[in-house]
């Protein structure tokens, strides 16, 4: 048996909420990049200084009150598939647990609360990357939570901190607030109307950028898009919250208005498309991540112009999770390699979805004998 | 269209400005223009960090930037360093890199000033009381501007306070 942590659920309580504006936005993510003084950065850092700042953070999250009952993983101390799964849930970065042929970077951790998303990366790009995950589109409420836990990391820990640039970071892109809000967003609607690059190309015009679904680097799946601000010096907080949260609102405006005029212009296009995507999830016995991405896509479009009245969103949201290589291998308690993985992804999906039917046809019966 | 003022260069910038009642177009490219004291309010789409790299770069050839030849004396950070690496080495880089940090934190952010929270460790708490109530200052303006009444209060308070015990 190994004495590797016991990672479960941790990290997934977003999921589970019916977020604001649930239908367009799946996730909301703040971070704050924070350093120690006394400490050179991560990348001048030896394996002393990475070790002297993990105890440092240790003891300040072990005492934390608003990390209730944290947990610390030390990634080197996680089961090699216990990193990818981290990863696939967004909690920590490649950065963080390193190449996957070599040995975890030396003091390298994962704090994070019981029953919430908010937690922290330790010796990362920097030495602390406060973070939080919250369900739907929630800008305030995760910058608060943030906010907190930096207010009280910020009396344990002594932060680095300069009059003029303000916190400082290892990338001088992050100096100031070192604050990057991300906003999760599904625009199937965009993408279909061909009104996408409009958007896109407007978006980085008010000072924001767009990435794929894994962050810096990564491609564009299944029409989700992450949109966060670029700009991190010269303005306070509030201020790149509620811009990000202002153009938001008006994607959001957007998006709703290209799936109508699709429903109105084309409702039997779509609507094929729309049963197709489930016809192939519910049916396929070999499912390659890319391509169940872009069939969830379409099956979270017509659950949200209702021509679909199951799986419900949540089902998509966690099938999103633990369809992911690393989560299928976890449950298999084995390697998988690419094509056994698609054939287990497949029978994952069949099942998730089939439940969701089964829930819905007793519903429907329970319903009917209420009626007689 | 050529720029006005070097007539070599793509005219990049187009300023309109009334003078004594006429209104004056000038065409310039983003080089005469930052020449000028003139910077457009639209973000570069170029790659900020890559230009303010290169920059490093021919900086060291350059005598106005001779001084940052030196790595940072704290953790040795060299300006070659930093541009293959696109990362400072430690806090200290800050002040040692911060005449070139200026020109790439204008390009990449906008700005140079951080206005956002004042960071008071314990040991800020502990120091000069004219730094803490200048910084408690800046926090209740932004307290008042956000209409959290209940945290300006509690900061009004808190300067009071340190008011008092500063004029003993």
């Amino acid at each position: 048996m190994s004495d590797a942590p016991v990672i479960d659920g941790h990290g997934l309580h977003w999921l589970d909420e019916e977020g604001p504006d649930g239908e367009v936005v799946l996730s909301t993510r703040v971070r704050l990049a924070r350093n120690l003084q006394g400490f050179p950065f991560s990348v001048r850092a030896d394996v002393e200084d990475r070790d002297r700042v993990l105890d440092q953070v240790r003891a300040a999250v072990e005492s934390s009150d608003v990390l209730a009952d944290p947990e610390l993983w030390e990634i080197r101390r996680l089961e090699p598939v216990d990193r990818i799964v981290l990863l696939e849930r967004h909690l920590v970065s490649h950065e963080l647990i390193g190449r996957a042929d070599e040995e975890p970077p030396n003091g390298a951790a994962l704090a994070i609360s019981e029953g919430r998303s908010l937690g922290l990366m330790v010796n990362e790009e920097d030495h602390l990357r406060l973070q939080t995950l919250r369900g739907g589109l929630q800008l305030d409420t995760a910058w608060k939570e943030v906010e907190q836990l930096d207010e009280e990391l910020g009396q344990r820990l002594p932060f680095a901190f300069h009059h003029e640039f303000g916190f400082l970071t290892s990338c001088p892109t992050n100096v100031g607030t070192g604050l990057r809000a991300s906003v999760l967003i599904h625009l199937p609607g965009l993408v279909l109307t061909k009104e996408i690059s409009k958007v896109l190309d407007g978006i980085s015009q008010v000072g924001l950028i767009f990435r794929g679904l894994y962050g810096e680097g990564s491609e564009v799946v299944g029409n989700f898009f992450q949109i966060s601000n670029q700009t991190t010096l010269g303005k306070t907080e509030e201020d790149l919250i509620d811009h990000l949260a202002k153009i938001m609102g008006q994607v959001i405006a957007y998006e709703q208005q290209a799936r109508a005029v699709l429903l109105r212009e084309a409702p039997n296009v779509l609507e094929d498309k729309v049963w197709r995507a489930y016809g192939i999830l519910r049916n396929a016995r070999s499912l390659a991540f890319d391509e169940m991405m872009n069939l969830l896509s379409g099956v979270r479009l017509g659950l949200t112009l209702k021509l679909l009245r199951t799986p419900r969103v949540q089902t998509l949201n966690r099938i999103m999770i633990f369809a992911q290589t690393a989560h299928l291998e976890r449950t298999a308690h084995r390697r998988l390699d690419d094509s056994d993985a698609d054939v287990f992804r497949a029978s994952f999906v069949r099942r998730a979805l089939a439940t969701d039917e089964e829930v819905l046809a007793s519903e429907q019966k329970a319903a009917e004998g209420g009626d007689q | 269209m050529r720029c006005e003022n070097c007539g070599e260069r793509e005219a990049e910038i187009h300023l309109t400005e009334i003078e004594g009642g006429d209104m004056v177009t000038s065409h310039l490219c983003s080089a005469c223009a930052g020449d000028k004291g003139l910077e457009s309010t639209v973000p570069a789409e170029t790659e900020p960090l890559a230009d303010f790299l290169a920059q490093i770069g021919e900086g060291a050839t350059d005598a106005a930037l001779a001084g940052v030849d030196e790595g940072c004396p704290y953790c040795g950070t060299s300006p070659q360093d930093f541009r293959r690496t696109g990362r400072l080495g430690c806090s200290q880089c800050y002040a040692h890199f911060a005449p070139q940090l200026r020109g790439l934190l204008r390009r990449v952010h906008g700005a140079t000033q951080h206005m956002g929270k004042i960071y008071l460790s314990q040991a800020t708490d502990l120091s000069d009381p004219a730094i803490r109530v200048a910084t408690l200052k800046r926090r209740l303006e932004r307290a008042v501007e956000i209409e959290d009444f209940e945290a300006a209060a509690n900061l009004r308070d808190q300067i009071h306070d340190l008011e008092i015990v500063e004029s003993r």
